[in-house]
């Protein structure tokens, strides 16, 4: 997929949770956003923020074809990412996109799958539930966070499938880790996806592994370039070193090293 | 417009721009955002005999203006570059060199030896000043001797243009650069990586895997400025600069110290279009100077 880099203009900015930020952003001149997948990425540059040195890799929240608007969902942790919650809609921010490759989308129809996410980690769970839903899989959603303010979009994730949620002070759905949550015992999945802190998608795979699901998982390794030439953002994988922006961000379960 | 071209030993270069040797992958990877054939040239990836699994991870740490890494030259061997990566970049209209290097002088000659015939790769840079990898890289660069030693033992073996990289972690850097030229290079490029360290007060623990690593970034340019005023000064063979080069005016600015060429860097990661917006920058600054020739810049710093 052929790669662009070009200023996007905020058009709307939304605050779903605490230090979160939801950026929803189109192109300057009218053009179409180009094609973008779930479990893709951008790089979006930072400025004035004398710390923040490299862009910020960012996962693509949702697509909305219809209004021609890409969604990024921002933790606000450090300087550069609290910068880019600071613009304000009309403000200009250069995005280079889409990065990296997909999740797996062609499931057999009416099959079964369980899209898991801990924190920011739900962002790319939100586009690729709707990409299973139109495909006739069945979704459900299991989302996790610390508290009833950091679960977020839960009414745009009703909307492509079932929603389970867990919280560590139990102020939302079952209280709480994601991977002690009862839909993990009462229902059978096809599939899993899983994007968020590691130990959670580790813990996430050994179930997947344990019960024989097909299982893949969205990285997040720090990374100077995202596009496959600064070679810092490797997973050690069956292969050797593979670069999670380009041979990633998504890898299936079976080419990592996490169950060895 | 103002003439651009420049000329490193044999090396005919269409302007003063190429990009440095591990930010730009095999060039390739910049096909979707520019035009790789307007560029002087560009410089693939740290090449070694034998396929490298490179360090680690973690291997990269932001600090303020710039970035540590600590890849350790993760690279496919030079066979596999002549089998895969050469058929894809050689009918390209620029300079396509290789950045080559070792962990003895051995290694060093058996590849470039294989550089020298790939019919379409005019040079080589010959990295002697890798601070990541453990068995050899810096330890080259860092004695006149043993920089001595690596430089004529390729020489002998490699009969296209051959520029030298440089390391900035030494004391007396023209001195290096003196060792480099006599033993027969015909250019030297500078700086590679500061070495440095980055460290997570909370977990007491180093943020790269190798503790130390290569610093690189806006932060490090007068320190690259420093050392190509000094090289320059004291050799005969045309300098190419690196280091911390972000956009027209900083590269100006290696030319007028003295850089016949310049390298941009980790400016790739942040804006992968930078090398021709350097091209057009130079070409504009010449213009409002009212030169006709990029060299009239070239070490024109008024001291």
């Amino acid at each position: 997929m052929k790669k662009s880099i070009q200023d996007l203009r905020i058009v709307s900015k939304e605050y779903p949770g605490n230090n979160y930020v939801l950026l929803k952003m189109t192109t300057t001149d009218g053009s179409l956003l180009p094609e973008m997948l779930p479990g893709q990425f951008a790089e979006l540059k930072v400025d004035e923020s004398p710390s923040t040195f490299l862009r910020r890799p960012i996962s693509i929240n949702y697509v909305d074809k219809d209004n021609n608007h890409v969604w990024f969902l921002i933790q606000m942790i450090g300087d550069g990412t609290k910068k880019l919650g600071s613009l304000n809609e009309g403000d200009l921010i250069s995005v280079i996109l889409p990065l990296g490759n997909t999740f797996t989308t062609d499931l057999t129809q009416g099959s079964k799958a369980l899209l898991v996410g801990g924190g920011v980690g739900t962002a790319p769970m939100l586009y690729l539930g709707a990409a299973l839903k139109a495909k006739g899989v069945n979704v459900s959603f299991l989302l996790g966070a610390r508290n009833i303010d950091a679960l977020l979009q839960l009414e745009d994730f009703r909307q492509y499938g079932n929603v389970h949620t867990t919280t560590e002070d139990g102020s939302h759905g079952e209280k709480g880790f994601i991977t002690n949550h009862s839909v993990l015992n009462d229902e059978k999945f096809d599939y899993i996806f899983t994007c968020g802190p590691k130990p959670m998608m580790m813990a996430i795979a050994k179930y997947a592994a344990d019960k024989k699901i097909e299982c893949e998982v969205s990285l997040e390794n720090k990374m100077a370039c995202g596009f496959g030439v600064c070679l810092c953002c490797v997973e050690n994988t069956k292969e050797g070193h593979k670069c999670v922006c380009s041979d990633g961000p998504v890898f299936n379960l079976k080419k990592l090293l996490w169950q060895d | 417009m103002a003439r651009l071209d420049v000329k490193i030993g044999n090396l005919e270069l269409k302007n003063p721009v190429m990009t440095a040797s591990g930010t730009f992958g095999y060039g390739i990877e910049f096909a979707d955002f520019i035009d790789l054939n307007r560029l002087g040239g560009f410089i693939v990836k740290g090449t070694t005999l034998k396929h490298r699994e490179g360090n680690p991870y973690p291997r990269m740490a932001e600090v303020p203006m710039g970035m540590l890494n600590a890849v350790g030259l993760q690279n496919k061997g030079i066979d596999y570059f002549a089998e895969n990566i050469y058929p894809e970049l050689k009918d390209f209209d620029t300079n396509v060199i290789i950045n080559v290097s070792g962990s003895t002088i051995e290694d060093y000659v058996a590849t470039a030896e294989k550089c020298n015939a790939l019919e379409n790769i005019p040079a080589i840079e010959l990295n002697i000043s890798c601070p990541n990898v453990k068995e050899g890289g810096m330890a080259f660069g860092t004695s006149t001797k043993s920089a001595e030693d690596v430089v004529s033992a390729v020489r002998k073996a490699y009969d296209k243009t051959l520029i030298v990289k440089l390391s900035p972690n030494v004391s007396d850097i023209a001195s290096i650069a003196k060792a480099a030229e006599a033993a027969g290079a015909d250019s030297v490029s500078l700086i590679n990586t500061l070495l440095g360290m980055a460290v997570d007060a909370e977990k007491r623990t180093p943020l790269l895997s190798t503790v130390t690593g290569g610093m690189s970034g806006a932060a490090v340019k007068p320190i690259a400025l420093r050392m190509v005023w000094q090289v320059f000064n004291a050799v005969k063979i045309p300098v190419i600069g690196l280091g911390g080069i972000m956009n027209a005016t900083d590269a100006i600015e290696f030319l007028l110290c003295g850089a016949t060429g310049v390298q941009l860097g980790t400016a790739n990661f942040i804006d992968p279009q930078i090398t021709v917006k350097v091209i057009d920058g130079i070409n504009e600054y010449l213009d409002r100077q009212g030169c006709k020739d990029v060299n009239e810049i070239i070490g024109a710093l008024k001291v």
